[in-house]
């Protein structure tokens, strides 16, 4: 359970806000999917969750509990958090990557190589294959399941991803899409997922928050933006989706 | 293989181990030191541009300064002590800076993941940003391993041993074998060193990603074989030495390497076991001798009179030796076991043929004739107190007077281009030249008879002494002149000019 009240933030002490007045909240075991183009504050909001960045104004609250009032370390171990660059620590196995939240936690080392083949096997990356690799030797799409299996590995019940899905080919990604929404589904996880993708939003989450100028401008469930957008900008994304999947239709039928 | 060169590699293994203990205790000591001081400096901007501006400012001073300064600061220490605090000084810069830019060249992304799935700053220092660095780090090592091994050779300045013994003794008894002996061995262990580093270097860089091919496995292996080698090495050489019964000690000159050497034959023949010494300035050296580091050398009167008790006048001979023996005894309970006879004092010299056909005996012979002479002196003598008394004293003045580099000044006066030279009593070349040195009937020049100056400790020893005045009085202006032109002149070893010493002395 994650809500956000009246969140601000600015890097420039207001001339701008990257994010402003921005209220909303994900219910346990909901997926939702943050989306906007690029600058509109989808990152920064994110961070501000685990407390990455502070809130200029505003509060936070995960499972209840106000963020800025909990310490930030164990905040963090708690909550799994894929970066949009990735992240991995390129002198760490792959192994090692996964290992590194639950050692952080103190599980004892039986558990976390348990753990750890189990999260990899998920991501399609088997432990025997793919565990004593470095960064370095993985494919950018390799790279982001274990930036996935590194949130997904010390058990959180929360998880924020920023563009995770990003470098990978449509096929692994449509996937990948697949699995952890099964995944999620299954273990009940509340996930806040940043995309560009408007498709992937409406595939994936229970509701959408759209994003522009670091406000929200609309949230709701894929039917109510796809049906009822509130604003130009809103129908604007959905209508590209929207077009294609209408095209493709044509397509099937006429053949 | 020729005498000269075997009698430099019998000294091999000394100069090694000194140099070698001297290189890796202060490296280790760096290491210790400037890795902690970079991570600092990292990690606040208040401390990193003080500390970084320190440990340049360090670096711009010469390295002989900052000897000397650490010797001073110790108040006249001399021996490892002192050359490893210099050294460790000097190792400072490349290791703190490139510990500061390892540091802060870790990817931005790779510390906010690190944050992100919440390590604390300890943490993200030590399991991802220190890790991380480590080839930086280590490359700025590698730096500073080279400039200690180079800077390590003037520590026989401040009496530590290193392959500087070969490099000062060469240099000042025109001894190329022994200059090219040192210099090969001080480069080749450079060259080591910066290998075996740059090898610890590649298995760091290479660890992500090829720790399991056959070359990492190669490198990997050499490097430890190495670094055990070097590391058993030294602590074997770290066991405590018998320590020798009395330390020589001597400045860097020619006279000072035979007299020196001298000592330490006369004192090995009866017995005792010798540490040499060789290569201090007299500041360096009176102080050692004062709190007992050193137990004997070769000073002269004139230099404690004017430059340790800062007179500027000149009573005489027999004054000055007398106040210089009060003092050393009074203030430091040093002792002067006796005087060797011969004196190096400043002296006009002339060709023997061009003072007998002026008739010149002594500088008062000089006074009617000095309007039409050229004299030259060295860099410093017209600017010195002795030059001052001789004018005034004789109230003479020259025609000329022209200042050299020494060696040049004694050519000149052998080609005829000058009349006269301030040449210095003891000096070998006053034998090569065949000079006649320039009676002073008036006492003009400052005296410096030779004279040994013993730590107290070594007085009380009354074999010592005995041993030592043996060789009081024994060798005159003439015949230390000849043993200096062996080695300058002729180019012989300083244990030829020690032998042919003996001959006279025991004859
Ligand atoms: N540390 C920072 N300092 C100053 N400005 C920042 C900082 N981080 C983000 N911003 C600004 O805040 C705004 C929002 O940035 P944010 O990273 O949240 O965007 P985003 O929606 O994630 O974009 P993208 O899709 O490109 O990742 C941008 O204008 C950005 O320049
Ligand atoms: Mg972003």
């Amino acid at each position: 359970m994650i809500e956000l009240k009246n969140l601000q933030k600015t890097f420039d002490n207001g001339a701008t806000y990257a994010v402003a007045n921005t209220s909303f909240s994900v219910e346990k075991g909901e997926l939702l999917g943050l989306i906007g183009e690029s600058g509109s504050g989808k990152t920064t909001t994110l961070k501000m969750i685990n407390r990455l960045e502070e809130p200029s104004s505003g509060e936070v609250y995960v499972n209840g509990q106000n963020v800025l009032a909990s310490n930030p370390e164990e905040l963090r171990r708690n909550i799994g958090y894929v970066f949009q660059g990735i992240g991995l620590f390129p002198h760490y196995t792959v192994a090692e990557n996964v290992a590194a939240v639950p050692q952080l936690l103190g599980w004892d080392d039986n558990r976390v190589k348990l753990r750890c083949q189990e999260t990899l096997k998920m991501v399609g990356l088997p432990v025997e294959e793919y565990g004593a690799r470095y960064s370095s030797q993985l494919s950018g799409g390799q790279q982001q399941r274990v930036g996935v299996a590194r949130a997904l590995a010390s058990e959180p019940d929360v998880i924020l991803m920023d563009e995770p899905f990003g470098a990978l080919d449509p096929i692994t990604r449509a996937e990948l899409q697949e699995e952890f929404k099964r995944i999620q589904t299954n273990l009940n996880l509340t996930v806040i997922i940043v995309t560009h993708d408007m498709t992937e939003a409406l595939l994936m989450a229970d509701r959408i928050a759209v994003m522009k100028d670091g406000e929200v401008l609309q949230i709701g469930t894929p039917q109510e933006l796809l049906n009822k957008p509130e604003h130009e900008y809103v129908k604007k994304m959905v209508d590209m989706p929207k077009r294609r999947a209408d095209r493709l239709e044509k397509l099937v039928h006429s053949s | 293989m020729s005498d000269n060169l075997r009698e430099q590699l019998v000294l091999l293994p000394d100069y090694f181990q000194g140099h070698l203990l001297l290189t890796l205790i202060s490296l280790s000591l760096g290491i210790i030191i400037s890795i902690p001081l970079g991570v600092w400096a990292a990690q606040s901007k208040i401390v990193k541009r003080p500390l970084l501006t320190a440990v340049s400012i360090i670096q711009t001073f010469p390295s002989v300064a900052i000897l000397a300064m650490v010797v001073a600061l110790l108040g006249g220490q001399i021996g490892l002590v002192p050359a490893i605090i210099a050294l460790v000084l000097y190792s400072m810069l490349p290791i703190v800076r490139n510990t500061v830019t390892g540091l802060e060249t870790v990817a931005d992304e790779v510390v906010e993941a690190a944050r992100g799935i919440g390590m604390s700053s300890n943490q993200i220092l030590t399991k991802v940003r220190l890790p991380l660095a480590l080839p930086v780090i280590i490359a700025g090592i590698r730096t500073a391993a080279v400039w200690t091994v180079g800077v390590a050779t003037l520590s026989t300045l401040v009496g530590a041993t290193s392959f500087g013994n070969y490099i000062f003794t060469g240099l000042q008894t025109s001894n190329l074998v022994s200059v090219t002996v040192g210099s090969l061995a001080a480069a080749l262990m450079a060259i080591v060193l910066d290998s075996i580093i740059g090898g610890i270097q590649w298995l760091t860089e290479q660890r992500n990603q090829k720790s399991s091919t056959r070359k990492f496995k190669q490198v990997k292996f050499i490097v430890i074989t190495a670094v055990l080698l070097g590391g058993s090495f030294s602590a074997y050489s770290l066991l405590p030495e018998p320590k020798a019964d009395f330390v020589i000690g001597g400045k860097a000159y020619t006279e000072q390497y035979i007299i020196a050497g001298l000592l330490a034959t006369e004192l090995e023949a009866a017995g005792f076991t010798v540490d040499q010494r060789i290569g201090m300035g007299t500041e360096v050296l009176y102080t050692a001798t004062a709190n007992g580091t050193v137990d004997v050398y070769l000073e002269y009167t004139g230099t404690v009179w004017a430059n340790i008790m800062n007179n500027s006048h000149n009573p005489g001979r027999k004054v000055v030796l007398e106040s210089v023996t009060d003092f050393v005894k009074g203030k430091d309970g040093m002792i002067n076991v006796g005087t060797l006879g011969f004196q190096n004092r400043y002296a006009l010299a002339m060709r023997k043929d061009r003072a007998q056909e002026l008739g010149i005996v002594s500088i008062e012979d000089m006074i009617p004739l000095a309007d039409g002479l050229i004299a030259a002196g060295d860099l410093e003598f017209f600017g010195r107190l002795e030059w001052i008394t001789l004018r005034d004293t004789y109230n003479i003045d020259f025609a000329e007077k022209l200042t050299f580099d020494s060696t040049l000044m004694y050519t000149a006066v052998n080609e005829g281009q000058v009349d006269l030279i301030t040449a210095y009593t003891s000096d070998g070349r006053v034998a090569a030249f065949d000079l006649q040195i320039i009676e002073d009937p008036r006492n003009s020049m400052l005296p410096y008879d030779s004279f040994l100056l013993a730590s107290s400790r070594a007085a009380e020893n009354n074999r010592f002494v005995e041993i030592m005045q043996t060789l009081v009085n024994q060798i005159s202006d003439l015949e230390m002149r000849e043993a200096n032109r062996l080695v300058d002149v002729e180019g012989r070893s300083v244990s030829d000019a020690i032998a042919y010493l003996q001959t006279i002395i025991h004859e």
